[in-house]
């Protein structure tokens, strides 16, 4: 029976200094990366509300029976991280009437990339990208480079008084895809 | 002592070998020129570390920080100007230092073995520093940098897989703000340039150990890289700082824009120069194809081209390919460019975006500074800049401003139907309304029934006839007028002009405005709107508040809608409104009035109680009341102006004696068979015409005031003709009896009695029409007296 040496072969006490310093060398240096990534991927974790809440806008008796679209602001609380802020804007919509107690709510942001689509005469016009879309919302001309319709918001008339459930959507696809 | 120094540092650094490496060891074929571009962008970069490390120093991002701290380095800080504007002119030049490298390494094959690694190295530096230049470009936070960026990342989103992550990990949420810069500028001031910095290390490690390598396997003669081509590098490197210096003295440093507002859409908003091919390209294709697919074939092609060069002529593939792909995005940059040159409503967003930038400067360069709440609160709070979007979006369906719509566009070509409003109240414009040849202008009654009203027709009846006391009188009457509007721009001679506008205070009443108007004292029977502090801000606030106030038009107004009675505009864009009309605001050099400051009562620091909260409802409820703007109601035009009822002074006494008129019942004393009873009447005087009259039409047709030279106090002078020359009250006969034709015209007819107060009740309109049908009986001796209606 051979006396245990006491410290190893230096085969094997070679295998475990390798082993050391890798993995106690690895747990040291990836504590700090992975704190770091963890902090980092936070906003993937969190689902800020955004939207989603009916608005109220405006008294339907001052939108004009004609059909023409009038653009209003949104405002609302909105919380930027560390502030919250009360009563400000968070979005705009164009509303417009089709009939005597109903109306047609749009997202301005143009469903291309996000540019602010502005109403001129008979239609709607983004100047980033030149979509254009007919005062129904949907893409007139081939040349629109929106691949989708304008974004139809949920509209209802309480009292006299039409209200919005605002809504962002996601750009560049061909069906709306709602922000949370 | 000098070589014993250096020769002990070597012992301990090594640095003779990395030294000799670096500078003596040979350059392959001897210096060149086209070798500098590489030194050039290695030079812009250290450029681009120092700059950055200055700035940092003074740049705070938040949302509420960003700008204003970018504002202050560049307008405060000395020198600040220059140094922003070497960063940012730098990144700009750095594209075509890129693109001039490449063509070098591409054209003379330098991307062949053994340095294509090297090669696919350069191109992923190539991708960093336009991704640096990309975070750089959100961190001024102003409203190009903030629109530009939006799109940016939304064409991230569309990236395959992870597109929408990638986006949100970038904005550091669902929407900008204050994590979007600091991310932003984590990347930009940190990460990035870290990351840059080691890669070009190993770049230029690679590139001195191929220059080896070849040299030592060439039979060329070489020469060291110290000093041939060093100094061809730093004549180099002074042409570039050359070009960024001068770019920067020509503008003066970098551009600021107006601070960003995500309320307020950006139409100018366009890429950086180098980006326009893309641009371009996005209006055709979809962000996938036109963000990605495209610029991933570009670059694919210029990573494969160390393997497509081997091929036969694939190395006039790879350097054909690189021009055509250059000329391509010469020609899509240039489209993009082209349409702006030629796209009046950009230009004019453009001129947008330069205004509110050169504003917001002015305003932050107040003695009120920039508040906490950050410089973009100084442009929602200005009326220079609030106002004309508020008049084109709430007045100029009828009014105009100067001919268009308040915006500087071009003029609105359909006919105004009310007033233009430019220089309201002010001297020139109130000359104007007394001037026969223009008072029924378009400029002061636009369209409406009023271009050839009262007010119009005693100008056009009175003036011309005036002499030259009454012209003088006239004159004197414009500038008390106007001095009553306050205005800025008028103060210093208005204060000149003290002793005139308190001669034209006298003649106000003299001249007549007061049959119409109030005027000082208060006048109950006013029918038009009140001449005192006309054109002031507390007058217009009032006006565009609730035009129909019996302060202005009460019921005669003409659809002019009651912006703040209504909540149609709030309370501050109001104010706003009306600041811009009167042409109030700051301008440099103005000292601000200080704002009161309540009076410390208590030393006890004020504890506030927490308002008790609302249990959350498991349904969020939706928000009352929300600002939101509507957008002005078509066709809405306003009666523009006060209008005097012209009246001239009557000399006739007041009649009081009693009505001879005898009353068709003459009371006998007894009963007479013989004697036919008179009608039944079915309406009485006394209780059902006599307090309409009196309440209604003696507080104006009585012998002091005498509207339209017609008195009603007893039927005597009742039935009298006034004015109009035609028979008020014939009795027997209403419908040749003109009282009964002015009480029943439509409600907004100009000549509708009574004129103030609002029109007659139908049941009180047949009462007088029966009565005056019955005979028009009106009780002997009776005077009527007028009494406050109720």
């Amino acid at each position: 029976m051979s006396e245990p040496n006491a410290t190893g072969s230096p085969e094997r006490r070679g295998l475990l200094k390798k082993l050391a310093a890798v993995v106690i060398g690895g747990i040291v240096s990836l504590v700090a990366p992975v704190a770091g990534l963890f902090v980092f991927f936070d906003p993937l974790r969190k689902r800020h509300r955004k939207g989603g809440d009916f608005i109220r806008v405006i008294s339907l008796d001052t939108l004009p029976a004609d059909g023409t679209p009038r653009r209003f602001t949104l405002v609302a609380d909105r919380i930027d991280a560390w502030n919250k802020y009360t009563n400000v804007f968070i979005g705009a919509v164009f509303l417009r009437r089709t009939s005597e107690a109903e109306i047609e709510a749009f997202n301005v942001s143009c469903p291309h990339l996000g540019c602010t689509i502005d109403h001129r005469g008979e239609d709607f016009f983004c100047p980033c990208h030149d979509s254009s879309f007919a005062l129904d919302g949907s893409i007139s001309g081939p040349k629109s480079s929106s691949p989708r319709d304008m974004d139809a918001l949920q509209v209802e008339v309480r009292e006299g008084v039409v209200w919005v459930k605002f809504q962002n959507f996601r750009t560049g696809t061909e069906q709306p895809i709602p922000i949370s | 002592m000098k070589e014993r120094f250096l020769t002990w540092l070597d012992h301990r650094t090594g640095y003779r070998r990395i030294v000799d490496e670096a500078l003596f060891k040979n350059i392959p074929g001897g210096a060149k020129w086209r070798y500098v571009w590489g030194s050039t962008l290695t030079f812009c970069f250290v450029t681009q570390v120092i700059t950055g490390i200055f700035l940092w120093m003074g740049y705070s991002p938040s949302a509420q920080t960003a700008w204003e701290s970018v504002y202050y380095i560049q307008h405060e800080m000395a020198g600040g100007w220059f140094l922003r504007g070497i960063h940012h002119y730098t990144a700009q030049i750095f594209p075509v230092l890129l693109v001039m490298h490449l063509l070098q390494v591409v054209i003379y094959g330098a991307y062949k073995a053994p340095k294509e690694l090297n090669f696919w190295l350069g191109i992923l530096l190539a991708i960093l520093i336009v991704t640096l230049a990309r975070t750089g470009y959100l961190l001024p936070w102003d409203q190009e940098a903030y629109w530009g960026t939006r799109v940016v990342t939304s064409i991230v989103a569309q990236a395959p897989l992870i597109g929408p992550e990638i986006e949100r990990l970038a904005v550091g949420g669902t929407d900008f703000g204050h994590h979007t810069l600091t991310r932003f500028f984590a990347l930009h001031a940190g990460l990035l340039p870290a990351i840059i910095g080691l890669l070009l290390a190993v770049h230029l490690k690679l590139c001195r150990r191929n220059a080896r390598l070849e040299s030592e396997a060439s039979q060329k003669p070489g020469c060291a890289y110290w000093p041939d081509q060093a100094w061809r590098n730093a004549i180099a490197g002074m042409f570039v700082l050359g070009a960024v210096v001068l770019l920067v003295l020509y503008h003066h440093g970098a551009k600021l824009g107006a601070p960003a507002d995500p309320s307020e859409s950006f139409q100018a908003a366009r890429p950086d120069w180098y980006f326009l091919f893309l641009f371009q390209t996005l209006k055709s294709l979809s962000g996938l194809w036109g963000a990605f697919v495209l610029p991933g074939c570009l670059v694919g092609m210029l990573v494969l081209m160390p393997l497509t060069g081997r091929l036969k002529k694939g190395h006039v593939f790879n350097v054909g390919f690189l021009f055509v792909a250059l000329t391509a995005m010469a020609v899509l940059t240039y489209l993009a460019l082209d349409k702006d040159w030629h796209d009046e409503a950009h230009k004019l967003a453009v001129n947008k975006a330069q205004a509110n930038s050169e504003r917001v400067k002015i305003l932050a360069e107040s003695p009120k500074g920039i508040p906490v709440t950050g410089a973009v609160t100084l442009l929602r709070e200005d009326p220079l800049t609030q106002g004309p979007r508020l008049f084109a979006k709430h007045c100029a369906s009828c009014h105009r401003y100067d001919g268009h719509n308040g915006m500087m566009g071009k003029p609105i070509e359909k006919a105004a139907t009310a007033s233009d409003l430019k220089g309201f109240a002010n001297r020139s414009w109130l000359k104007g309304l007394f001037d026969p040849e223009q008072v029924s202008t378009l400029k002061y009654f636009g369209g409406t029934k009023f271009r050839n009203g009262k007010m119009a027709k005693w100008v056009k009846k009175n003036v011309p006839k005036f002499d030259d006391s009454e012209k003088e009188m006239l004159s004197n009457i414009t500038v008390a007028l106007s001095a009553e509007a306050q205005l800025k721009r008028q103060r210093d001679i208005d204060a000149r002009h003290a002793a005139v506008i308190a001669e034209g205070q006298g003649y106000v009443a003299e001249i007549g405005c007061t049959d119409c108007h109030q005027y000082r004292e208060p006048d109950e029977d006013a029918t038009a709107p009140d001449l005192t502090g006309y054109g002031s801000r507390e007058w217009l606030i009032g006006i565009i508040s609730n035009p129909e106030h019996d302060r202005f038009y009460g019921s005669k107004n003409d659809r002019m809608p009651a912006y703040g009675r209504d909540e149609k505009l709030t309370p501050k864009k109001i104010k706003l409104l009306s600041d811009w009309l009167r042409e109030d605001w700051y301008e440099k050099g103005d000292e601000l009035k200080p704002e009161p400051k309540p009076a410390k009562v208590d030393p006890e620091p004020e504890v506030v109680e927490p308002e008790p909260k609302p249990a959350e409802p498991s349904e969020p409820e939706p928000k009352p009341a929300e600002p939101s703007e509507p957008e002005p109601e078509p066709a809405e035009p306003s009666e523009p102006d006060p209008e005097p009822e012209p009246s001239e002074p009557d000399p006739e006494p007041e009649p009081t004696e009693p009505d001879p008129v005898p009353s068709e019942a003459e009371p006998g004393d007894g009963p007479d068979p013989e004697r036919k009873d008179p009608p039944k009447l079915t309406v009485d005087f006394v209780t059902q015409i006599k307090p309409v009259f009196e309440s209604r039409c003696v507080r104006c047709h009585n012998a002091e005031k005498k509207k339209g030279k017609y008195l009603m106090g007893t039927k005597l002078v009742a039935c009298k003709t006034g004015e109009s020359e035609l028979p008020p009250i014939v009795p027997g006969k209403p419908d040749e009896s003109n009282l009964v034709k002015l009480i029943s015209l439509d409600e907004d007819h100009d000549d509708i009695m009574p004129s103030k107060g609002g029109p007659l009740t139908k049941e009180q309109i047949q009462a007088i029409r029966t009565w005056i049908a019955e005979g028009a009986h009106w009780p002997e001796g009776l005077v009527l007296k007028a009494v406050k209606k109720k």
